[in-house]
């Protein structure tokens, strides 16, 4: 297929666009909005997406209820969040418009499938009068099309049924789009061809009508504007756009391939940390071993019992499953046994809000065991960031022989963003703690450096060992109840959690002067940078900036870099973990800004807590 | 290499099992049933979760882990599962199986890991001082239930079997002979095996199975069964289990002129199987031995023969579809 010759139109240049699409939740609105992000990405923009879409699977079709979204923001390397208001809604039904125009700022553009403002779908939403003819949407600018009946017309002589032909109405709009903001076509047919191999006839049925979108966009009246969107300024090599919990499934395999072990991946569906189970189960080899547990207690459970096998283990989950992994993380823990588990964030406390975001499992990784129980907590920031976290999760998890929570969020394991994928050499190597000679072992004699006991593992010759639960004697690793050994025990598990210090890069100030730090942790990374940069960019004020990565041990050199500054805001979403626990840390005077509402903290949220504050 | 003894597979540690507990003999069976196995040592991982039993991983010289209460089966499931070569055994207790941990021992036969799980069942929760469990009779005292246990008992062995495990088998903790074939069968046994031993609880069910082991009680209350042989029993032999139209009944005959008609005992015949795993004193005696025994494809081999030769070269491969080259 031939695209005709371009005619004269306008072109607008932007740092960064944002795009929401909109429509029923069984419409296919994230495949849509997938296949955009692709072409984008394939275009070198930096780009971040989030997917919307309601708890139910499927909500009745047409309602307000069922409305599904995926909103993209993309241009140079600017981008840092999926952005709070959008330029261009692309709305599939009246429903879809009536939950979105809050999204939208005076003089953004509306595009919509016209064919679904039915008399009846219109009724659905709570509509009276038609919106895209009554002038109520003065305040934007709208362009209707017809997609019911557009593919209708391309597709009438192919034979397929009509309920067949309107399933690709979809790819319609994305055919207008691409042609709007120039983005490759070939990528998006090419996905068509693999996707519905089976069924060649609606492969080519979905891929004359996104054709037939561009065509349609590139000769009609209506659009007098195409977009050019600034390209991201990203570094040389090969990428993949990935969600978070993609990146975590990525990050433990490029982990144990490089300390040359198997991984186990060990965990039981919760939302929203399904999907790095799904990824995973895709991937299973003799070398990816994958496991549906029971229960969140066995799957812990079976990852540990990995780990004494001597693998890479881990095991994801969300709120709930942590909460009931709590007396397994324990065990971990004095057994002295590496292990990543992640953890994606959601609305809590009980079941919660299980689709929406929120940063409240702070307290529970620090704190939520009995007995005194140290481990290694860190945040990931987005979700290209899952990837290098887990990694570095994994790395530490093996040098000290620790349990090492990593904390996601809803946010970012279900928003995307460019990876670029690692050469190996790239990647840091791991170092195990040193195996004395048969004769010199015992399960807790300990790496000098490190304070990490020796991994050795079945059927390692003349290494047969007994660990457990209970108490151990220093070095001997007897089952011991002497009061002394106890203390030392209890103090050589903290003091190794705290050589994790000399592993942590000196805390990054972004942003500048003295006046206001605003600390945050894990997700609100691109919301507080975005703020940051429009007041070092726009006006004249001085505000700057730190992403905490590592939540225990914190940092060394935080106290310093927090004593510069002459007003502290931690911004989390949250009533105010972080700050709390600097506030114990000896940060008295830090002040607390949160947020709860299960939406992640927009630019112009943080923007407003900034103003405040200056 | 030497003729391994069950001595190799001790460990250095002082045993703190009461005097008297019939954990000592079942511990001995075991060493007995590895040494004529012959593997080495560190082939073996032994799992336990929390009772007076869950302290055998200390007592045995193989790589052994004391986990916590009820989770020595997913351990175990993680261990084997990602080493599929190693030898993995779970040692618990009645509460620790059948209470606290009963979903992993559901799920663990239903998925037929190839785990043995040796279930010590003395009736009652021992090391915190005599709670009734899940396996205490019905009527009977504990310290928790002074009028009289209301909560019915499991029979664990009908439970294993009504949920596909393939190796079945109950036994008495003092049997030692009898019992380090056993333990030695489930060992080798390809696939997930339940073993229910009967043990004393010298503290608090001494006698609990005295009319299994007392010389004038023993023969009528109990029935061992054994494949090819009819099920017979009673002091002079003159007693056997039949069954028709599949309800089993008892039948009293001559001992010199035994009935041509007797029930033969087959370990892979499930149905029948599963009607001599239901029976019970007083009405019955206690089966005992080999109940079920088949060969059935183990949850590890299933995995690792439907991910043969899958490889992946490098990271690129693993995440496939979808890169693209930044220039």
């Amino acid at each position: 297929m031939s695209f005709k010759k371009s005619k004269k139109i306008n072109i607008h240049s932007k740092n960064i666009t944002v795009v929401r699409f909109a429509g029923d939740s069984g419409d296919g609105i994230q495949l849509l909005g997938n296949q955009f992000a692709n072409a984008t990405a394939i275009s070198g923009n930096e780009i971040s997406t989030l997917p919307d879409y309601p708890a139910e699977i499927r909500a009745p079709q047409g309602s307000i209820g069922g409305v599904s979204g995926f909103q993209i923001a993309f241009g140079d390397e600017s981008v840092m969040n999926p952005g709070s208001k959008a330029d261009f809604l692309v709305v599939m039904n009246p429903a879809a418009l009536k939950v979105n125009l809050k999204y939208l700022d005076k003089g953004s553009i509306i595009i919509a499938n016209s064919g679904n403002f039915t008399p009846e779908n219109l009724k659905k939403a709570g509509y009276e009068t038609n919106p895209l003819e009554d002038g109520s949407l003065s305040n934007y600018r709208v362009i209707s099309i017809d997609a019911n009946h557009l593919v209708e017309e391309t597709l009438k002589e192919d034979g397929l049924s009509k309920s067949e032909i309107l399933k690709t109405k979809n790819f319609f709009m994305l055919g207008v789009l691409y042609w709007m903001f120039d983005l490759p076509i070939e990528v998006t047919a090419k996905w068509i061809s693999e996707k519905f191999k089976k069924n060649p006839k609606i492969a080519e049925a979905n891929k004359k009508v996104l054709y037939a979108g561009y065509n349609y966009a590139e000769n009609t009246e209506i659009f007098d504007a195409k977009y050019k969107i600034e390209k991201g300024n990203l570094k040389k090599g090969k990428y993949h756009n990935v969600t978070g919990n993609e990146a975590v499934v990525y990050a433990l395999i490029a982990a144990s391939r490089k300390m040359k072990r198997k991984i186990f991946y060990s965990s039981y569906p919760i939302t929203p940390a399904s999907e790095i189970l799904h990824t995973f189960a895709k991937l299973k080899s003799s070398d990816i071993v994958v496991f549906q547990a029971e229960d969140e207690i066995a799957a812990i459970c079976a990852s540990i019992g990995a780990s004494f096998a001597g693998n890479l283990a881990a095991t994801g989950t969300s709120g709930p499953g942590l909460s009931l992994k709590s007396e397994a993380i324990g065990l971990a823990v004095i057994s002295e046994l590496p292990l990543v588990i992640v953890d994606v964030q959601r609305g809590g406390p009980s079941t919660g809000l299980p689709t929406k975001t929120e940063q409240s499992d702070l307290f529970i990784s620090l704190f939520g065991r009995h007995g005194d129980c140290p481990l290694v907590v860190m945040a990931a920031y987005s979700p290209a960031d899952c990837f290098d976290t887990v990694y570095e999760a994994s790395r530490i998890a093996v040098k000290y022989m620790t349990p090492v929570i990593v904390l996601s969020s809803a946010y970012i394991a279900q928003g995307s963003e460019p990876l670029r994928i690692p050469d190996d050499e790239e990647l840091k190597p791991f170092e195990f703690p040193t195996i004395p000679p048969p004769d010199m072992f015992r399960p807790y004699i300990r790496d000098e450096k490190t304070l990490a006991r020796p991994w050795v593992y079945p059927p390692m010759i003349g290494y047969a060992h007994r660990i457990g639960g209970l108490e151990k004697s220093n070095i001997e690793g007897n089952v011991s109840y002497d009061p002394d050994n106890h203390q030392i025990m209890t103090n050589l598990r903290h003091e190794k959690i705290n050589k994790v210090l000399s592993e942590i890069p000196p805390t990054e100030i972004y942003g500048s002067g003295s006046e206001l730090l605003i600390v945050g942790w894990g997700s609100t990374y691109g919301a507080i940078r975005s703020a940051v940069n429009y007041f070092n960019y726009k006006s004249n004020k001085n505000v700057a900036c730190i992403n905490l990565k590592y939540l225990n041990p914190l940092p060394c050199d935080l106290n310093e870099k927090i004593s510069m500054f002459k007003k502290v805001v931690v911004v989390e979403e949250n009533k105010g973990q972080l700050a709390y626990v600097l506030k114990a840390n000896g940060f008295k005077n830090v002040l607390s800004e949160t947020k709860v509402t299960g939406q992640p903290y927009t630019t112009e949220e943080v923007i407003r807590i900034i103003e405040k504050n200056v | 290499m030497n003729k391994l003894t069950a001595n190799d597979f001790s460990s250095n540690v002082t045993i703190k099992w009461c005097p008297g507990c019939g954990d000592y003999a079942i511990l001995n069976s075991i060493k007995r049933a590895m040494a004529e196995i012959g593997m080495e040592k560190e082939k073996y991982v032994v799992v336990s979760g929390i009772g007076c039993s869950s302290r055998f991983p200390y007592y045995v010289g193989t790589y052994g882990y004391h986990t916590i209460h009820g989770r020595a089966i997913p351990v175990a499931t993680g261990v084997k599962l990602s080493n599929p070569d190693l030898s993995v055994f779970v040692v618990t207790g009645d509460g620790d199986a059948m209470s606290i941990g009963g979903n992993h021992l559901i799920h663990a036969i239903r998925r037929n890991i190839g785990i043995k799980v040796f279930m010590f069942n003395n009736r009652i929760y021992a090391l915190t001082k005599g709670q009734a469990s899940p396996t205490t009779l019905f009527g009977s005292k504990t310290k928790t239930t002074p009028e009289g246990n209301i909560d019915n008992a499991f029979n664990p062995i009908n439970f294993a079997l009504s949920l596909g495990s393939p190796f079945v088998a109950r036994c008495l903790d003092i049997d030692l002979e009898i019992n380090t074939s056993i333990f030695k069968q489930a060992l080798i046994s390809s696939g997930f095996a339940f073993i229910e031993i009967l043990q004393k609880c010298v503290v608090f069910t001494d006698n609990e199975f005295e009319i299994f082991k007392s010389q004038n009680t023993k023969d009528d209350f109990i029935v061992n069964v054994e494949d090819g042989k009819p099920l017979i029993f009673g002091k002079n032999k003159n007693k056997a289990i039949v069954i028709k139209d599949y309800t089993p009944q008892i039948i009293e005959f001559d001992k010199n002129n035994p009935p041509s008609n007797l029930t033969i005992y087959d370990s892979s015949n499930y149905i029948l199987a599963s009607i001599i795993s239901s029976l019970l004193p007083p009405e019955f005696p206690l089966p005992l031995g080999i109940i079920y025994k088949v060969n059935k494809r183990s949850y590890e081999d299933m995995y690792y023969s439907s991910v043969k030769g899958k490889e992946y070269k490098n990271l690129e491969e693993v995440i496939g579809d979808g890169i693209y080259e930044i220039r």
